[in-house]
């Protein structure tokens, strides 16, 4: 920790490819002798007889789908080149040798609601039922980096998530919750040095070493610009926390992923799955752009950064864009930064089913919606998967809800037999065909990123969160002509009972009150006094934060105090609002 | 005299910051014609009262998915009507329990609109309780 780097730097210079990455533009089809042959003896005389039921045929995100695909499709296609075997570069297959005959995914349900009382329970039932990792959804206010007490938290209090306004909050948590045991992913983006600070504590009073422990801290600021929207800091700030989470970890947590590069927010605000792959990609750009002008080894430190993405409806195109994620991120790893460990090349991601897919009308469908994207994600490949549960449409899963939903994964692991192949979908003309085609769209919009001046730029110009906007507005412009049908929404509409919903209510806010009234009482005040002004003037030099937020944390510093503290040295961040 | 359009502030009180739904309503409330002003994210129940009075809207949409209805939403309705502002129109659309819903209808919301509704309906309804303006 005695290492000062450079940091809170401005100056944009993004890297820059060798040359443009866009695969090349495919050559004009030419169908063989017996393709035509078909098209006229058999094809043709159907297509008279009874015309196909719409013109156009395309996914849900309005790519165009070819009634076939054969050979023609792959002309410029090389197994050797686009494919490769598992476990290889370009990882299309996968980026394990033996994917689930080796070791199935994680099971990683995001759970999190009222105080860290009830969350813990939910935690120790959801281990108790074959889950194989936590992952901590946090109320509003934590997410905002306010107490629990503030007066903008009203009505918020454990409402979308646990509320966790310090250290001691966390310790309730992970109560009986051995964390050198599990691995723990923590939805957490603007505080998320803070609250990993509070983990680690955790962690050291439990006697873990930090040197073994593994999870996740999303900590991907850029994706709140662009979607999600829970951003605190203004974008240089923001990004020199995110540069010192890495640095810090690359130091003391070999093996925490010190982000999750995330596209799910960014399909959920209405993207397409080209803008989610292109965005997200062009995101983890910029965090290794970021990181080496900070100093760091591009092999060093990008090993330690994560993916997550969204499982939405369309199952071949979901499917398409796991693949061709990989094979960009290796290319842009290699090509781009000159990356020689393979650990830099893989790309390794979590996926969660669409929260935006589910309806709030007959609620069960949900179950069947998540099955298939869950399949979708299997199929891609992922490393980790949540499915979310029937009920999310209306609010928080009930615990039966999030049984059903995590016996959803248990059923495609040990029921389909999806998992006894790797790459189950790997050499399909179809398959092939669209992982190259998404693959292009994606590059196309990460060239147009690189010309804007990298992504920091980009989002300044507002530039991604209008794509998103614009494709957002389109899909439901499909669904009220009903040109995108959405079972029990605007077509197959019953009538229906009402479902049973877990509801929080204000008494978490208030026991909260009373638990933080306590700590600040108990507490030193001097000391967090002290720690609090040494984050002030370290924010103000270019000192790594991460040293100085767990002192804090330490003295019992809430999270409100940490956050406000680093407020009036960075200022807010407010965007302008685009329609 | 030509009928003065229809005045509309979409808003987004509370923490959120999922704003799809309301951006896609200020954008359709527009293309029908309607002068819409979107006030941007995490607007406290006072910042939404002091812009309805400063623009003379007819009708606020507000966009609440997180749970704070019951917080946010009579807070703004007694705000309102500190202002005199008790003829403007209070419409609610996001995610909204059925029980909850007599309870916002009595504080004076006039509608709310749950998942699922199409924008045209939103639009017809606005429309149907303002029949002589554009």
């Amino acid at each position: 920790m005695s290492e000062k780097p450079k940091s809170g730097s401005t100056v944009i210079e993004p890297s820059k490819p060798e040359q443009p990455r866009t695969a090349q533009a495919p050559s004009v089809r030419k169908p063989s002798a017996k393709e035509t042959a078909w098209e006229q003896q058999t094809l043709n005389p159907t297509l008279t007889k009874s015309p196909e039921r719409q013109e156009k045929f395309t996914t849900l995100s309005d790519h165009n789908i070819r009634r076939l695909y054969t050979s023609a499709d792959l002309a410029d296609w090389s197994p050797e080149r686009d494919l490769g075997f598992p476990g290889e570069p370009p990882y299309t297959r996968g980026i394990h040798a033996t994917m689930y005959r080796g070791k199935m995914w994680t099971m990683r349900q995001f759970a999190g609601f009222g105080a860290a009382e009830d969350t813990n329970q939910r935690f120790r039932y959801l281990l108790s039922q074959g889950q194989t990792g936590l992952s901590v959804a946090f109320d509003l206010p934590t997410l905002m980096g306010y107490d629990s007490d503030h007066p903008l938290s009203e009505g918020e209090v454990g409402k979308c998530g646990v509320a966790i306004s310090s250290l001691a909050d966390m310790e309730v948590l992970f109560d009986q919750i051995p964390i050198g045991a599990v691995t723990t992913s923590m939805t957490i983006n603007s505080p998320a040095a803070v609250i990993w600070a509070m983990y680690l504590a955790v962690a050291e009073k439990q006697g873990a070493d930090w040197k073994k422990i593994s999870g996740t801290i999303q900590n991907d600021i850029l994706k709140e610009y662009i979607a999600q929207k829970e951003y605190i800091y203004p974008p240089a700030p923001s990004m020199r926390l995110v540069i010192d989470t890495f640095e810090f970890g690359m130091k003391h947590t070999p093996k925490f992923n010190t982000i999750s590069i995330s596209g799910y927010h960014i399909r959920e605000a209405g993207s397409t799955a080209i803008q989610e792959l292109a965005f997200t990609l062009r995101d983890g750009i910029e965090y290794v752009d970021w990181g080496i002008r900070r100093g760091m080894d591009v092999d060093a430190f990008v090993p330690q950064l994560s993916f997550f993405f969204n499982a939405h409806n369309d199952f071949f195109e979901e499917i398409a864009k796991y693949r061709a994620a990989r094979r960009i991120w290796y290319k842009a790893m290699r090509e781009r930064f000159g990356a020689k460990n393979p650990r830099t090349w893989a790309l390794r991601f979590h996926t969660q089913t669409a929260g935006c897919s589910l309806t709030a009308q007959q609620p069960y469908n949900n179950v069947v919606r998540t099955a298939i994207q869950a399949l979708a994600a299997v199929m891609g490949g992922t490393q980790s998967l949540h499915t979310n549960s029937l009920d999310e449409a209306w609010a928080l899963p009930t615990e039966f809800a999030a049984t059903v939903a995590l016996r959803t994964q248990q059923i495609i692991a040990h029921e389909s037999g999806v998992t006894n192949t790797v790459d189950p979908l790997g050499g399909s003309y179809f398959v092939e065909t669209l992982t190259g085609e998404v693959e292009r769209g994606a590059w196309d919009y990460i060239e147009r990123i690189d010309a804007l001046g990298g992504m920091v730029a980009a989002i300044e110009r507002s530039y991604p969160q209008r794509e998103i906007a614009e494709a957002s507005y389109r899909y439901q412009l499909e669904v009220d002509r009903k040109e995108k049908i959405i079972v029990g929404v605007n077509d197959y509409v019953s009538e229906e009972k009402p479902l049973e919903t877990l509801q929080i209510d204000e008494s978490v806010a208030v026991r909260q009150s009373a638990r933080l009234k306590q700590l600040r009482a108990e507490r030193s005040s001097d000391e967090v006094a002290r720690r609090l002004a040494a984050l002030r003037a370290a924010a103000k030099s270019t000192e790594n934060l991460m040293p100085f937020i767990y002192d804090a944390v330490k003295s019992y510093a809430t999270l409100g105090e940490i956050c406000d503290a680093l407020r009036e040295i960075f200022g807010t961040f407010e965007e302008v609002a685009i329609t | 005299m030509p009928d003065k359009k229809i005045r509309v502030l979409i808003a987004k009180p509370g923490l959120d910051g999922h704003d799809r739904g309301a951006k896609i309503i200020a954008r359709a409330l527009r293309d029908a014609g309607m002068e819409v002003i979107y006030t941007g994210l995490r607007q406290t129940p006072e910042m939404i009262a002091s812009a309805a009075v400063q623009e003379d809207v007819d009708v606020i949409g507000l966009s609440v998915l997180s749970g704070a209805h019951n917080t946010l939403c009579p807070q703004l309705m007694s705000l309102l009507h500190g202002k005199g502002m008790d003829d403007v129109m209070v419409l609610v659309g996001g995610i909204i329990p059925e029980a909850d819903i007599p309870g916002l209808k009595k504080a004076g919301i006039a509608e709310i609109f749950l998942p699922g509704t199409s924008t045209q309906d939103i639009v017809g309804f606005i429309r149907g309780r303002l029949p002589q303006r554009a």
